[in-house]
């Protein structure tokens, strides 16, 4: 078959199972998108491509597909740096594919050039400059490989306009050729039997399960691991929703902003076995003090992250699926009461006093996400952005479905929620999908509003609106001397922004009106904005101070001052 | 404090072997940048099989480190084998060119040296010499001590490349 460059990529593209793609046309690639009309994939084109590339990975995330963006030479590609490196550094799989100068116009500083794939580099698991025809097929079939096995991550494709339009014999290669690439998805069995026994001997043993288990699709055998052997299961913030945070066994998420009682019990743990997670600095916080009393298992596919931020006693290289499945067979079913109460009664000592609870009349962050929670019952995919309101959706949305959280972990990219929401809609039209934001992140790229109304995506959105840059005027009030430089900012009325774009724009003020916008947001055929105008200077609680161990908390005010969980080493061990 | 911290800092010989594609080296360099770690020379060249180049990289860390650039090297698609033969009994040797100032009086002085040194001199110019040396690193060090005094006007080197010994001879 005869095609042209253009032609081949659209062709592979069908050949790996896409369906969508995310991008903006521009002078290097409009030979692409010239042929794209004929194939049966769907072009959302968006308004910036930072949201291309967000869209895309959102979509690849909600999917578990490739995500695929594409964008044109110059501007374009530079365009797409930061949603490339957002998706690498959560191991999303996504192929970014950007139109460059024709061969003899390169490195000539030709109009709209620039070296994407040398800025890329370091960004990317792989990338490609594809300047002769000949070498197209197998780049794509490799970065498809490449982005979706072993740890996902993104690739990038340069293809230069000359090769757009020149003309080849097409063969789509069945497999790849690279000797360099070849993850190892099956942990050792030694290795999973030295840890079925460290398990057995364990009296205080925690599982904290990441992406991985997710990635993986392990949910169901982490359940297993946990209800077999009685452990409790620690979510990092992408590894949320891994285990139903209504499970008897579920803690929720530890780390910088986990409740004290769940980093109490990570200090206090004698086995911790960490299942597709990095460990990183937000969950662990300084590492020689993470868990000191405890045994760590670390169970990943990335040989390189495991000794990486803290010490491990034993490693396992392997896809956390494949992993469970040997081990749980191994693993001695066993009973870990004295322990779970432990844990219980230093929950007990919290929750109570949670200002959700004690203060029902203000209009405060955590109802909105509770109320989100309960009318959508907990079925919703949210997809939160960067700062408190991330937060406070993590703290406060009870997360049943796997994959039912999206949001920026690793790069902690704000703006990154409603063109992520865009490709989730687009990938899972059966469900409901709501965005998070805070004012701040939202203004980055709320431009994409239109694009929802074009592409007839129903996104409901929660801005949850206090007129800062609320994680930075936060950190500001607590440690330095409450001078806030840089962080009040002048929003637009959302609700008139959101209506000038064509979405259903609503504006909330008090406790009072939060259900009932909600309940219209949600009864409306079409995309949804609320603009809750939280309690000005409401702080994130708990919150570990960066420097310090994770149970040296700044708790909630409401909790008072009485008995701080303030050190790993209360556990008496006759107790346990 | 300082010297507590050197003492655990060792020199390492990596050989990494690559699919020789575009790109490849800076991507490797690269991974060392952005890591935090130092490259304190770095030769690349030919192996024994066609497509694939072999990359001597010494570098400075201690074994947590070397370990972490073994696992991210790996990481590289292209990257085929990462081999930390530091303590592995090695053939390891340096070029070096040295022109060294040598003005008709010194010249007879500076081959001797050259000739203890097993070096030879591969160009003559009215006031200097070139002298190539091949050896271990301790070799050219020394070689090029014995020279500064007589004003060194130009040097290269190649830093280090290296392989493990054979094993089928009877040596150990």
């Amino acid at each position: 078959m005869r095609l042209n460059g253009a032609q081949m990529v659209w062709e592979s593209l069908v050949r790996e199972g896409v369906e969508a793609i995310f991008g903006i046309t521009g002078g290097k690639v409009i030979p692409l998108y010239h042929e794209l009309t004929r194939y049966p994939i769907r072009q959302v084109t968006m308004r910036h491509e930072q949201a291309a590339a967000h869209a895309a990975d959102g979509y690849a995330r909600a999917t578990g597909k490739v995500g695929v963006c594409i964008a044109t030479s110059g501007p374009g590609a530079t365009n797409l740096v930061t949603g490339i490196a957002n998706a690498q550094m959560d191991s999303v799989p996504l192929v970014a594919i950007t139109g460059q100068v024709s061969k003899s116009d390169l490195g000539l500083d030709s109009f709209q050039e620039v070296d994407i794939t040398g800025i890329t580099m370091p960004i990317v698991k792989h990338n490609y400059l594809i300047t002769d025809i000949a070498e197209l097929p197998h780049a794509i079939k490799e970065a498809f490989h490449i982005a979706r096995t072993g740890r996902p991550g993104a690739v990038l494709i340069d293809i230069a306009v000359n090769v757009q339009t020149a003309q080849a014999e097409y063969a789509y290669p069945d497999e790849v050729d690279l000797p360099g690439f070849r993850p190892h998805l099956t942990g050792n069995r030694r290795q999973l039997k030295q840890a079925a026994q460290m398990l057995a001997e364990a009296e205080r043993p925690l599982i904290v399960a990441g992406r991985g288990v997710l990635i993986a699709g392990a949910w169901d055998l982490l359940r297993e691991l946990a209800e077999k052997a009685d452990i409790p299961v620690v979510t990092t913030l992408l590894g949320k929703s891994a285990l139903p945070e209504t499970h008897p066994l579920s803690l929720g998420m530890g780390g910088m902003h986990g409740e004290s009682f769940v980093n109490h019990a990570l200090q206090n743990a004698d086995l911790i076995v960490g299942i597709g997670t990095r460990f990183d600095d937000r969950f662990t916080s300084t590492a020689h003090t993470f868990a000191p009393r405890a045994r760590i298992i670390h169970v990943d596919i990335d040989p390189a992250e495991i000794g990486k931020r803290i010490r491990v006693d034993l490693p396992v290289v392997g896809d956390a699926l494949y992993v469970l499945r040997d081990l749980v067979p191994m693993v001695e079913p066993a009973t870990h009461g004295p322990w779970r109460e432990t844990i219980q009664s230093w929950h007990s000592d919290t929750k109570g006093r949670d200002v959700a609870n004690r203060d029902p009349h203000a209009l405060l962050p955590q109802h909105v996400v509770r109320m989100i929670d309960q009318a959508t019952q907990g079925q919703a995919i949210m997809v939160s952005d960067v700062g408190q309101n991330q937060m406070w959706e993590a703290q406060y949305y009870r997360h049943l479905r796997p994959g039912s959280l999206i949001t920026s972990g690793g790069l902690g990219t704000m703006g990154f929620a409603l063109p992520a929401a865009i490709g989730v809609a687009v990938g899972r039209p059966d469900v409901p999908v709501w965005v998070v934001a805070g004012d701040g992140g939202f203004q980055m790229t709320s431009q994409e509003l239109v694009t929802a109304v074009q592409e007839r995506l129903p996104i409901k959105i929660a801005v949850l609106n206090n007129g800062y840059l609320g994680m930075v005027r936060q950190w500001q009030e607590f440690f330095f001397e409450g001078n806030y430089s840089g962080t009040p900012i002048l929003g637009p009325d959302f609700g008139k922004l959101a209506e000038a774009c064509g979405v259903m724009g609503q504006t909330v003020q008090d406790h009072e009106g939060i259900a009932a916008a909600i309940d219209r947001a949600m009864a409306h055929d079409g995309p949804a904005l609320i603009d809750f105008q939280i309690e000005r200077e409401h702080n994130v609680f708990p919150m570990v101070p960066v420097g310090g161990a994770i149970h040296e908390m700044i708790r909630r005010p409401e909790e008072g001052m009485e008995a701080p969980l303030s050190n790993g080493n209360d556990v008496p061990e006759s107790e346990v | 404090m300082g010297t507590a911290i050197q003492d655990r800092l060792a020199r390492h010989t990596l050989v990494v072997l690559v699919e020789d594609k575009p790109g490849v080296l800076s991507q490797v360099v690269n991974l060392f940048r952005r890591r935090n770690y130092n490259i304190e020379s770095l030769t690349v060249g030919h192996s024994e099989t066609p497509g694939i180049s072999r990359m001597t990289v010494v570098m400075c860390g201690d074994d947590a480190a070397v370990e972490q650039v073994i696992k991210q090297l790996y990481k590289l698609i292209p990257v085929t084998k990462v081999t930390d033969i530091t303590d592995d009994a090695a053939v390891i040797r340096e070029l070096a060119l040295i022109r060294v100032h040598a003005p008709a009086a010194r010249r007879g002085e500076i081959k001797q040296l050259a000739d203890i040194f097993r070096a030879q001199i591969i160009d003559v110019a009215p006031d200097s010499l070139t002298i190539e040396i091949t050896g271990t690193e301790d070799k050219v060090d020394s070689l090029i001590h014995v020279l500064r005094p007589m004003g060194i006007k130009e040097l290269t080197r190649t830093g280090r490349v290296a392989m493990v010994r054979g094993t089928s001879g009877n040596g150990g």
